[in-house]
């Protein structure tokens, strides 16, 4: 019964949403303050019916209600209740669904903070609303026809199939709510883009209100991929926090366009800049999201993580992928000799500075994009199998993000419209002399052989040096530092949070030790500067694995540090084998071992590194998601504040 | 010119400087680091194709009763599309989903006498899944059967 209701409930929100994409561009153009509430409350209902048909799912899944097809391919009655929720999304299926929720719960919010007048704000919003709609619809017909969660199995099976242990894990549960708030928080801004080019004002008053939906889906997006990157690292055993992955690189593009969009509208709102580049901006974001969604959906792209797909489905997003990049881009075509001209700027100005943040992240992107498409470019024009490898993404993207990090402590401290250069650069002194400090003390302590695991430790700590000598000579005193505006500590923590990821990502790679080794019970292995004694194997029972578990001691100059436990486990139901690699922090670096497979004579293979600094990998990304977090959190309180001000002035006129 | 048309036409040759630098790096880049893949029917085909000491991908399944441990770290086994087999060495730990009879993918060199020396064995997250060059291989060997489960069958 709760199938049909969930199905009966997609086919209720597909209605609200044609109703939601009618009144909303009708009542815009026709200024009907009646018909463009009905919009709002399409939007409303709709993402009440879309939830409804998640939370059915979800439903289905905490019961172990197998006769729910997708429920009993990828759930079991022994699998923990957190791994039923979680679920949902770990298929393709029910990832749609959450897609459709969070488009759900974007539209909701952009319903709600909506003007109630005939405004010229209001009519954007409700044009926004009405693309909104479009996007929903799309997506509500593709799933229903190709992919509806709630088909039936008859006979019901007695027990599921299971969930790929790989995906039963708390870093990964969380990894695509996060990711997917990103992705489809990019439809936000690219609506307001699209409505604003349907509107015949062509200013910039729609980034102002999509600014702040870019951030949260830049923010979330951050996080998202830093979950991913961090649940590689610690599930897959090699060590590693960033493969190159087909996968992995649909989920960066987005977030290198978003980042640039960021940037680009905060020049537009604050000046008049770049006005027709954003709205460009703004509908590549979201394109980047729907080509990730494509790449990982379709199973064009061979990749070790892409979920099972089906031909028809990848063309179905082929052709929404079409109509959501040629039909605003025809729109912009025709509007743009319309569109007014930006803004000027001097050469030396924080403009200048966001123009080639723009150039270099949009070139990353592209040659991304490049890399990734071309195996599938090849194959289908001459029918040969290549891969493109780590090693071009680290020979194109590297030198890129070097040039921005070079440049990125220059834009804060650049003023607006134009600026002292020289004046400028000599406050950056100290943050030039710590990094020079850094290159020195690295090439006398470490003597690295990498000249690239140099630079990025200079950078690191120039990005770092840049934001804290830009609070420090903003606030002047310790005493100020609470006064300083949001917007100084969102661009100086960002930035940072860059510098940090850089520090983590040299420590990982260039500065990692390794090694391998078959130990018998009692031997000793030798890994960066720790002797790992293995004293045992033994048997244990998991709830629904069993495994094979180690204890390694760990020690350092003869003295005992600590016993690790790596696990090899095995999962009956699933037919799998998974590596539990045991990692010891200190936040400052990482012993992270992992248990091989058994050899002749009793021995077992183990696999260590000591990887200095990793964590700040994921430190550093969760420093710039706070940034967003803080852009975002002064926005809602300026809002407060104004609406607090609104209402005693109003108290105040009655009396 | 105004000083508008000199701010336009520098903003024009920085984008192009810019788009043509990245689509330069990105065409030398794509020259040197982009791995064939190959199956061992090709490898005994076209030896000329797989020089000693050069980089590539060789994927096929795990043959029955090829897998050898011994007590050090090397692990031999033997990669088959069904009509050839081409040997191979890997050491270090294999991914959990290795197992004979099975789909796999290995990147590393050849040597003149025949071994395959693996450098780094591809993980695969599901056991249904198989890599898509493996179907293909079998299938221009003659050795797939249709209704087997291939990428994207689960």
């Amino acid at each position: 019964m709760t199938g049909e209701l969930g199905q009966l409930a997609l086919c209720l929100a597909l209605a609200l949403s044609l109703v939601q994409a009618f009144a909303g561009f009708t009542g815009a153009s026709r200024g009907n303050v009646r018909v463009m509430a009905m919009g709002r409350g399409a939007a409303l209902g709709s993402f009440v019916f879309i939830a409804l048909a998640f939370f059915t799912l979800m439903f289905a899944y905490v019961t172990s209600d197998f006769s729910v097809q997708v429920v009993a391919e990828n759930s079991h009655t022994a699998k923990p209740l957190i791994y039923k929720i979680s679920g949902v999304w770990g298929n393709h299926e029910g990832s749609m669904i959450l897609w459709l929720l969070i488009l759900g719960v974007y539209s909701a919010a952009i319903a709600m903070t909506q003007p109630t007048d005939n405004t010229a704000n209001a009519e954007l919003g409700s044009r926004a609303l009405g693309v909104q709609a479009l996007i929903a619809i799309a997506f509500l017909v593709f799933v229903l026809l190709t992919s509806d969660p709630f088909g039936r199995l008859y006979p019901p099976p007695f027990e599921g199939n299971g969930l790929n242990p790989l995906l039963q894990d708390p870093g990964l549960a969380f990894h695509p709510p996060l990711l997917y708030l990103g992705y489809v928080g990019l439809s936000a801004a690219f609506s307001f883009a699209a409505a604003a080019l349907v509107d015949k004002r062509n200013d910039a008053a729609w980034v102002r209100r999509a600014r702040p939906f870019a951030i949260a889906a830049w923010t979330a997006l951050t996080l998202g991929i830093a979950a991913g990157s961090w649940w590689a690292y610690y599930t897959l055993g090699w060590g590693g926090f960033w493969f190159w992955d087909p996968v992995e690189n649909a989920s960066l593009m987005p977030w290198l366009v978003a980042t640039a969009l960021i940037h680009s509208m905060m020049a537009t709102e604050r000046t008049g800049a770049f006005k027709s580049w954003t709205l460009l901006l703004a509908i590549t974001a979201f394109s980047f999201s729907l080509i990730g969604t494509f790449l990982v959906r379709s199973g064009v792209l061979n990749s070790v993580h892409s979920f099972a797909n089906d031909p028809r489905r990848g063309l179905f997003i082929l052709m929404i992928l079409f109509v959501a990049i040629t039909a605003p881009l025809t729109l912009f075509a025709w509007r743009a000799p319309k569109l007014s001209p930006g803004a000027a700027f001097d050469l030396a100005s924080r403009e200048t500075g966001i123009l080639l943040n723009n150039l270099l992240l949009t070139a990353a992107a592209a040659t991304i994009l490049t890399g990734t498409l071309y195996p599938l470019v090849l194959d289908a024009a001459e029918g040969i199998k290549i891969s493109v490898g780590p090693p071009y993404f680290s020979a194109t993207v590297v030198p890129m993000f070097a040039l921005l990090a070079v440049l990125m402590p220059l834009g804060p401290i650049f003023m607006w419209r134009r600026t002292d250069w020289r004046a400028s650069l000599y406050k950056l002194r100290f943050a030039f002399a710590a990094a020079m400090a850094a290159m020195l003390l690295t090439l006398a302590i470490l003597r690295p052989d990498s000249v690239l695991g140099l630079l990025a430790v200079t950078l690191g700590v120039w990005l770092i040096g840049g934001s804290v000598s830009d609070i420090a000579r903003r606030a002047g005193s310790f005493r100020k530092l609470r006064h300083l505006p949001a917007s100084a500590w969102t661009s100086a923590l960002a930035h940072a949070g860059l510098g940090v990821v850089a520090l983590g990502v040299v420590g990982a790679t260039s500065w990692k030790s390794e090694a391998i080794q078959v130990l018998s019970p009692g031997q000793t292995m030798n890994v960066g500067g720790y002797a790992l004694r293995l004293d045992a194997t033994e048997q244990v029972q998991g709830p629904n694995y069993t495994a094979d578990r180690a204890a390694i001691t760990v020690m350092s100059n003869g003295r005992i540090i600590t016993v690790v436990h790596p696990e090899k486990r095995s999962y009956p139901v699933e037919q799998m084998v998974t590596s539990q690699s045991s990692i010891r922090t200190t936040v400052l670096s990482d012993l992270y071992v992992v248990l091989g497979d058994s050899r002749e004579g009793g021995g077992w293979v183990v696999r260590a590194y000591v990887n200095p600094m990793a964590p700040f990998i994921w430190l550093g990304a969760v420093v710039m998601a706070f940034a967003g977090f803080i852009a975002l959190g002064a926005r809602l309180a300026a809002k407060l504040r104004a609406a607090r001000a609104g209402a005693v002035t109003a108290s105040a006129a009655a009396e | 010119m105004t000083p508008k048309k000199q701010r336009r036409l520098a903003f024009a040759i920085t984008l192009l400087l810019a788009g043509g630098g990245a689509a330069a790096l990105a065409v030398y880049a794509l020259q040197d680091n982009v791995l064939f893949f190959y199956s061992p029917s090709d490898i005994i085909a076209h030896p000329e194709k797989v020089p000693e000491g050069r980089a590539f991908r060789i994927g096929g399944l795990v043959e029955q009763g090829s897998v050898k441990r011994d007590r050090g770290l090397e692990v031999q086994f033997v990669v088959t599309d069904g009509k050839n087999a081409v040997p191979v060495t890997y050491s270090g730990v294999l991914p959990d989903l290795f197992r004979e009879g099975q789909g796999v993918v290995a990147m590393g060199t050849r040597a003149n006498n025949g071994v395959f020396t693996a450098r780094e064995v591809l993980a695969k997250h599901d056991e249904k899944y198989m890599p898509p060059e493996v179907v293909d291989a079998l299938k221009r060997s003659g050795h797939w059967q249709e209704g087997q489960k291939g990428p994207g069958a689960s």
